[in-house]
């Protein structure tokens, strides 16, 4: 058997969404923001829906989002993704408008954008990578690191005197009464994939439904960051992070 | 048969957007401008002509409301005022590096810090020279009645399309509260999907097969790419100052002095020209109604025949740095201002000016 008699349509397994682009991705090896891409375009190409959706990149290492997902996007200034997506939504209610925030965007500088979307309820999908730290900047404390955890700006380890404790925004997101799905996922398995991109689809589904807001975490690596290699960095994520922030549903009606 | 109404400022700022087919209005209450915000919640455009007004979180929401709006192709506007503009300033910087249009109103108390309630001039600098960070600059509309308070959300829309950039009306607290009559112009409709997908081919609304996906961002990390881009800013506002200075003379074909005044101290120093007048001067008003583009050009015009010029503003002195360098040292550049919300007389601004030319 030659090669040429392997590759045929009947033997296909998998191929890559059209609605990823043929970029090569800036991210690290390791990095989970390709895995989330990947799992976002799919979402996109398998409810048809790459005409009406309209993302929202943030700053960060996800920055790029727009080079990588086949879609119309805006980038937004460092925490305000929320604010155009509530703008976008309401003036264009047909379409599905989602944003990308990592926690630097999403739980320190944009906070008040975060919440008071999620408090009006607003149909949008929010996608929340937590990686416990700034990746683009070059290492230093977010409000996600955790207790001792060492970093640029925190080279001895986070210290509650000095920095407090790791803000649980997800929690606080789900006491919001506009919010309709809160979950919690990861990308460092398969099956952990699996389950992350069902979460996406019904936060997009949501949005049709006008439901209000879906909030999808995604604990995510920064091996780079975290200055470990990508299969340990899976390790140190699931041993580490996940108690801190445990995975699954936090609010679903 | 025009029809006529009496309105605040602030008053005709609403219901002109509303009748100039804006799409959404995004704001944050402050004095002296709560009225604009609270007129379109009165009048629920959205049962009307389909118009978003929402209530934002805070100034730095709603110009970041702005943003998404405008990226979607939609006549957007915000109104605020002096404290509320500084924190506007990061998201007019991407939306001028973006190349997106809105109208941001500014009607100007005294400051700096929280200032007063009272009205003032002290933000043409942030209006007229950035004020966000980076080389650009925004169209900047100076209103000296309610009447073009109205006119200029109109026209700010078709200068913020024609550019590709944020229009700032910069009123003040006296144009935003008092009460004139004002002249309602024709209906203008919205705008539909297909005329905006047809007429902004850059507008993110939804990839579709037949193009390329529409990304609005103000990043280029590539530097000679990123220079190319404010290369491209630089040419539209040489052309800005080449087809859109807008200006008003009052007795200028004879003056041997005149005032450089905007806004309500416009309107007070017409008055300044009507007493030097009756004594026997020949004092005129020029009024710059685009205070960017500057008139720099008329100025330099009239300078032969002037023996001095005056600003007259209620800061400590801001737009009179550009009438310097319009006049370029040619002939002598005074200054008369009021600062903490004190609004001078014409007999004050009239005494002021004498004291300057008799020297």
């Amino acid at each position: 058997m030659e090669l040429k008699d392997i590759i045929k349509p009947e033997n296909k397994v998998y191929s890559k969404s059209p609605v990823l682009t043929n970029k090569v991705m800036h991210y690290c090896p390791g990095c989970s923001h390709g895995t989330v891409h990947k799992l976002i375009a799919e979402v996109i190409e398998e409810m048809g829906i790459q005409e009406k959706t309209i993302g929202i990149s943030p700053v960060g290492c996800s920055v790029f989002a727009y080079n990588y997902i086949d879609i119309d996007w805006q980038q937004a200034a460092h925490g305000r993704a929320p604010a155009l997506a509530t703008a976008t939504k309401r003036l264009c209610p047909d379409k599905y408008v989602f944003t990308y925030q990592g926690d630097g965007d999403l739980a320190s500088i944009g906070t008040a954008e975060i919440i008071h979307a999620c408090n009006r309820g607003e149909n949008i999908v929010v996608i929340f990578i937590n990686n416990a730290i700034y990746g683009m900047t070059g290492g230093q404390m977010a409000p996600t690191t955790l207790m001792g955890m060492k970093t640029s700006t925190s080279p001895y380890g986070r210290t509650e005197e000095l920095h407090g404790k790791p803000l649980k925004i997800t929690e606080l997101i789900a006491q919001l009464e506009g919010t309709c799905y809160v979950t919690r996922q990861s990308v460092q398995s398969a099956a952990a994939s699996r389950k992350t991109k069902r979460a996406i689809r019904k936060a997009f589904e949501n949005s049709a439904l006008n439901k209000g807001t879906s909030f999808v975490e995604v604990v995510s690596a920064c091996n780079s960051g975290w200055k470990l290699t990508p299969v340990k960095s899976n390790e140190w994520m699931v041993e580490n992070m996940f108690p801190s922030y445990p995975i699954g549903d936090l609010k679903d009606r | 048969m025009a029809e006529f109404i009496l309105m605040k400022g602030n008053e005709a700022i609403a219901i002109s957007a509303i009748r100039n087919g804006c799409d959404g209005y995004f704001g944050y209450p402050i004095t002296p401008q709560s009225e604009v915000m609270e007129t379109l919640m009165v009048e629920r455009p959205w049962e009307t002509t389909g118009m978003v007004v929402l209530q934002a979180e805070s100034e730095t929401s709603s110009i970041n409301m702005l943003y998404g709006g405008a990226s979607c192709g939609k006549k957007v506007l915000t109104s605020s005022s002096s404290p509320g503009l500084s924190l506007m300033c990061e998201g007019l910087s991407y939306l001028a590096g973006a190349e997106l249009p809105c109208v941001v109103v500014n009607v100007v108390r005294g400051g700096p810090g929280l200032g007063t309630i009272q009205p003032g001039q002290g933000d043409y600098f942030q209006a007229c020279k950035g004020g966000g960070h980076g080389d650009y600059k925004m169209v900047v509309l100076a209103p000296n009645s309610a009447q073009e308070m109205y006119d200029f959300v109109d026209l700010g829309f078709d200068l913020a399309f024609k550019y590709l950039t944020p229009v700032m009306i910069l009123a003040d607290g006296v144009v935003g509260q008092m009460m004139e009559k004002v002249e309602l112009r024709p209906v203008k409709p919205r705008w539909s999907d297909e005329e905006i997908k047809k007429n902004f081919k850059w507008a993110t609304t939804g990839k579709t097969p037949d193009r390329e996906q529409n990304v609005l961002t103000s990043l280029a990390l590539d530097a000679a790419v990123h220079e190319r881009l404010n290369h491209k800013l630089q040419s539209k506002y040489k052309q800005m100052e080449t087809e859109d200075v807008r200006f008003e003379s009052y007795m200028c074909e004879d003056a041997d002095h005149i005032i450089v005044a905007y806004g309500c101290m416009a309107r007070i120093c017409e008055n300044t020209v009507e007493l030097a007048r009756n004594e026997g001067i020949k004092l005129g008003l020029l009024r710059p109604i685009t205070l960017y583009p500057f008139p720099t050009i008329e100025i330099q015009r009239m300078v032969p025949q002037l023996k001095s010029i005056m600003s007259v503003e209620l800061s400590a002195g801001q737009m009179v740095e550009d009438v310097r360098l319009a006049v370029n040292g040619k002939i002598p550049v005074n200054f008369f201002g009021r600062l903490g919300g004190i609004v001078p007389s014409p007999h004050e601004v009239y005494e002021a000016f004498k004291k300057e030319i008799n020297k």
